[in-house]
């Protein structure tokens, strides 16, 4: 139609819907942890070419968000959390968003490996394709272990920045990562605990719903368990030192008791209380992580003056 | 029905056309101080400069005497 009126429909696409596509609450999380990777690298950027490298590896994992989004639009409108979303509730059509995240993914990857070099950009083309195809394509609606495999993805970004400053990956990077791919799961299922789902509905298999919460508790506990490890052996690193470890041993310790608790809680008591104790271990996840990357960009500003 | 020369869908696309005209404005402006500190700090050997030295380099021999 040639017709003005076919422009008419009144729920026509607005700026801020584009930008809900790349789910900023989840890139503000990459920022940070490329950011902190970036800058704890022995070998430093040029602060333009940082924070273009910083830009494009957030619009990547944006990117891969709107594509996310683009395939499971199905169940996005099944269930209540994920109903408001732009394609589920019609403010943006899905092919736009295929487009958007196509043309975002490519051009956040050429300009990461112009900016920087090639290795970093193939790490964030990697992540994008591991997040679409293996996470939201493949894993996410076969197996109860989704939440682990889709943790992959958001431990690549200081990796990716780590490799955008140095060009290779090291101990460092690979111990980035494990740091928040092992932190994923306790605390997925920490929230899975008490948010009450309708991933039943929508058929996506959560450790809670195909194994129950019994099971789902002890994961939590013996997840954490395997995270700790990791979290410390950072601090034996070239970036870690005395403060690191202080903090990670204190954060450690208080995660663990935490999901000892949640592994010993009742179910009748939890509902009793409001699942109180699940939401604070989920709270102090978020705390656990955003601290010990804060550490790390501690410890660098004291190389940094020479402290250390 | 009339055709305005603001019609109404100007009016709801501006929000959209202003962000996605900001960005692009930003997106140049990036491309080009990226340019200016690849070319300034530009002291990274280019393939090409290994042409400058052409021809085959045969060191000399360290210890021994040339038969």
């Amino acid at each position: 139609m040639t017709d003005i009126r076919s422009f008419e429909h009144h729920h026509e696409a607005q700026f801020g819907d584009y930008v809900q596509l790349l789910k900023p609450r989840v890139m503000s999380l990459v920022v940070f942890t490329a950011l902190v990777g970036l800058l704890v690298a022995p070998v430093s950027l040029h602060p333009v070419e940082a924070f273009t490298a910083v830009l494009f590896i957030a619009l990547g994992g944006g990117a891969s968000g709107a594509l996310n989004m683009w395939w499971d639009a199905d169940i996005d409108a099944i269930m209540r959390r994920t109903q408001s979303r732009p394609i589920p509730s019609g403010r943006v059509q899905p092919g736009e968003a295929l487009a958007i995240g196509l043309a975002l993914s490519g051009i956040s990857v050429v300009m990461l490996a112009l900016a920087t070099n090639v290795l970093a950009g193939a790490l964030l083309a990697f992540t994008i394709f591991f997040y679409v195809v293996i996470y939201s394509v493949w894993l996410k609606r076969i197996t109860p272990q989704n939440i682990v495999i889709g943790g992959a993805a958001g431990a690549f970004p200081p990796m990716i920045g780590w490799v955008a400053a140095t060009g290779s990956v090291s101990l460092e990077a690979a111990l980035m990562f494990m740091l928040i791919f092992m932190w994923t799961p306790p605390h997925f299922w920490a929230l899975a605990l008490f948010m009450k789902s309708d991933y039943g509905d929508a058929k996506v298999p959560m450790l809670t719903e195909t194994h129950g919460r019994r099971v789902t508790r002890a994961h939590v506990w013996w997840y954490t368990v395997a995270l700790v490890p990791f979290a410390l052996a950072l601090g034996f690193t070239s970036i870690g030192g005395n403060v690191y470890l202080a903090a990670s041993v204190l954060l450690n310790a208080l995660f663990l008791r935490g999901a000892w608790k949640i592994w010993h809680q009742d179910e009748d008591a939890a509902i009793a209380d409001g699942y109180k104790l699940e939401k604070s271990v989920f709270r102090f996840s978020l705390i656990y992580l955003f601290l010990h990357f804060t550490a790390l960009l501690v410890e660098a500003g004291l190389r940094g003056m020479g402290g250390i | 029905m009339a055709i305005h020369v603001e019609h109404d869908m100007h009016r709801r696309r501006f929000s959209r056309n202003l962000g996605l005209g900001l960005v692009l404005a930003g997106f140049v402006a990036l491309v080009f101080a990226l340019t200016v500190v690849k070319v300034t700090n530009g002291a990274r050997p280019h393939a090409n400069d290994a042409k400058q030295n052409s021809g085959t380099f045969v060191e000399p021999a360290k210890t021994g005497t040339q038969p």
